[in-house]
């Protein structure tokens, strides 16, 4: 799950990390009521999580109650969009905050870094930009550290990476100081990214957190229950909703942008599915793993949620039964089928494994017959789609 | 001959009162597992469907000789678990549970020895078919052999190995290290054991987008760490960035875990890799020729 601007900032604050002092909005009068309680130069900044705000008009300026007005009208409800994602995201929130005189721009981030199962740490002089160009472009100028999680976090750390970054030296321990508070952060929230770009030192030489990315651990939602409530409209998908309501994970349902609607058992299968259908020269609409072990009802449910989708023109059920039996997956079909959601003609089902005779046997009985591989299925969903 | 488990490993499983815990640990007692009990604190003293039940994993291995714990334990305790089982010995714990905190294991992880291999979380666990099945894995499907095969999906391997089992290629061990960002056991890991086993002739590596596992697992074998015949698949090559396919760590994130390195690397150590589950067979047998 990750956390808009403003909710990381509220978790900089809380941890002591300096931020420019500042309020959420969702209307223009809240926008003026803040603005009349505090007035004083200030930026108007969209509220979304797509990358590219700035370009696309979602950062605007302002000084009191009657000038907030242009700019909030203008960002509330606007469309950003940018090359990777254009069809973009609505920002139904702007965060008014105190504009900082800026000296310097750096870069600081905490990760989960996989191969070595630690907290890594990156932090450079060149902030303010993006990360994996400066990544690319000037290695050299990105100082890592990965932290012992066993050891936690001591200040040697800040000093260290401080001066590997090439950071300038008078503000070397008020860096170690805010990195123990983001490692704070990092550890305390469940995060698998925490990232300050630019962290700002102002003109009288202050550090100061000018911007906030945060992406939570689903999984570690659980530890931190309150979070879990911050999830705003862009992590929230109306078909992903049904899907967790029906007893799913968080991550078994994906929305895609094709026309061929997937059901599977298991995140391997499912992922073969859809690569097999790419292959055979389609696009798959969604991403759905029903896990294992499904009964009847949650089938019946898989086949309605794909299938309510109005880009769906063929329906790929593909199951390779371990613990899911083919009798439970064919029953809960033929039911979603009876109701009247989707035509058989539209379904190519490939069934195998547990249970497979009983569960072949009850298709035969509905007039469908199961494909042998997974392959022959990609083949016959694409074509149906055409 | 196998890796990680055989005839002589005894298991317990940790929640064998659970629903889960219980139905797998009939299941792998039929598959001809030595399994020797089971853990479910404040429930010790009891007999389950003929299985022993302990209050603690030190308790089990006392009383049992126990030296494979599998996990069953729902997520918010699963850590825990895994961190009970290494305290008190135990050789190799396999957990299976899905949706631990990340940092759960990276904390439990770090303080992990190296006399306790862990592998999972989030994954089915390990078989070497004909001896032992430690884990959830549809037992049927395999069979004795000697290509070995590690995999970070379940289904995946399911679906590889049943053409791997029809085309007459048994198997010696197959390992599931889970889908999750961070894993006890990976690649790399899996690899040097096998190859130090004599019962394993090649190897095939189910890996997935995300991460930089199937990278590692293409250096070791550069510099030599890896020599026997292997063959790939990775799963996702469809997927867009960002999104989260089914696994929590399946995730193109910027320019990580993308296929084409994936791809690369492979192709630059000469691992072919399948388009298909159903080409695997027929490239094992030419990496075997």
């Amino acid at each position: 799950m990750r956390l808009l601007e403003y909710q990381g900032k509220t978790l900089f604050a809380q941890a002591g990390i300096p931020t420019p002092p500042g309020h959420v909005a969702s209307t223009v009068e809240e926008a003026v009521a803040i603005m009349r309680a505090y007035p004083a130069p200030s930026v108007v900044k969209a509220q979304v999580l797509i990358g590219g705000r700035g370009k696309a008009g979602g950062i605007k300026f302002c000084s009191n109650a009657d000038d907030v007005v242009e700019p909030a009208k203008a960002i509330l409800g606007m469309r950003i969009a940018n090359a990777q994602n254009p069809e973009g995201e609505i920002a139904h929130r702007i965060w008014i905050e105190q504009r900082v005189d800026i000296a310097k721009e750096l870069y600081l981030s905490i990760a989960v870094d996989r191969a070595s199962k630690r907290p890594i740490i990156m932090a450079s002089a060149m902030g303010g930009m993006d990360v994996e160009e400066v990544a690319e472009k000037h290695p050299e100028a990105i100082a890592r550290y990965r932290i012992d999680p066993a050891m936690g976090y001591s200040s040697f750390v800040g000093r260290r990476v401080a001066r590997e970054a090439k950071l300038p030296k008078e503000i070397w321990n008020q860096f170690a100081s805010l990195l123990g508070k983001l490692y704070e952060v990092f550890f305390s929230a469940g995060a698998m990214l925490v990232e300050i770009n630019p962290l700002a030192i102002t003109k009288d030489g202050k550090l100061i957190a000018s911007d906030a990315k945060v992406e939570l651990d689903d999984n570690g939602l659980i530890r931190r229950p309150e979070l879990a409530s911050w999830k705003t409209e862009a992590e929230t998908d109306p078909l992903k909703e049904r899907a967790i309501k029906a007893g799913l994970g968080e991550n078994n349902y994906v929305q895609l942008d094709g026309d061929v609607g997937i059901i599977g058992n298991g995140a391997g299968l499912v992922m073969g599915t859809l690569d097999a259908v790419k292959q055979a020269g389609g696009n798959p609409a969604n991403f759905l793993d029903i896990g294992g072990g499904a009964q009847a009802a949650l089938m019946r449910e898989a086949v309605n949620i794909v299938t309510s989708n109005p880009k769906v023109k063929s329906l790929f059920i593909n199951i390779f039964g371990g613990i899911t039996r083919g009798d439970e997956v064919a029953k809960g079909l033929i039911q979603a089928l009876a109701s009247g959601g989707w035509s058989k003609d539209k379904l190519v089902i490939r069934l195998t494994g547990t249970n497979e005779k009983e569960g072949r046997a009850l298709l035969a009985a509905s007039g469908i017959t199961s494909v042998e591989t997974m392959n022959e299925g990609a083949r016959k969903a694409v074509a149906l789609a055409k | 001959m196998s890796i990680y488990l055989d005839k002589t490993s005894k298991v317990i499983v940790q929640g064998i009162t659970g629903r889960e815990g219980l139905y797998h640990a009939n299941r792998m007692r039929a598959y001809g597992t030595d399994l020797v009990g089971g853990v479910t604190p404040g429930k010790g003293g009891q007999t389950v469907e003929g299985f022993a039940v302990f209050d603690g994993v030190a308790e089990a291995r006392d009383k049992t000789g126990a030296d494979v714990s599998v996990i069953f334990v729902p997520p918010p305790f699963a850590a825990d678990a895994v961190l009970e089982a290494a305290d008190a010995g135990i050789r190799l714990v396999i957990c299976i549970t899905e949706g631990i905190p990340v940092h759960d294991m990276i904390r439990a992880l770090a303080v992990i020895g190296p006399k306790t291999r862990v592998i999972g979380p989030n994954c089915p666990g390990v078989i070497t078919p004909g001896a032992a099945l430690a884990g959830i894995m549809p037992g049927h499907v395999f069979k004795p052999g000697k290509v070995g095969l590690i995999s970070r999906s379940g289904t995946a391997t399911y679906e590889i190995v049943d053409h791997l089992t029809r085309n007459g290629i048994g198997q010696s061990t197959c390992v599931g290290i889970g889908g999750d960002p961070i894993i006890g056991t990976v690649f790399v890991d899996c690899l040097e054991a096998f190859e130090k086993d004599p019962g394993t002739d090649a190897v095939v590596i189910v890996g997935e987008i995300g991460g930089s596992d199937e990278e590692d697992a293409a250096d070791l074998i550069e510099r030599r760490g890896f020599t026997k015949p292997a063959v790939a698949f990775i799963g996702g090559r469809s997927a867009p960035k960002g999104k989260r396919m089914g696994h929590a760590g399946a995730i193109i994130s910027g320019n990580s875990g993308t296929p084409e390195s994936k791809l690369a690397a492979f192709a630059r150590v000469k691992v072919p890799v399948a388009d298909s589950p159903s080409d695997i067979p027929s490239l094992v047998q030419k990496a075997l020729a």
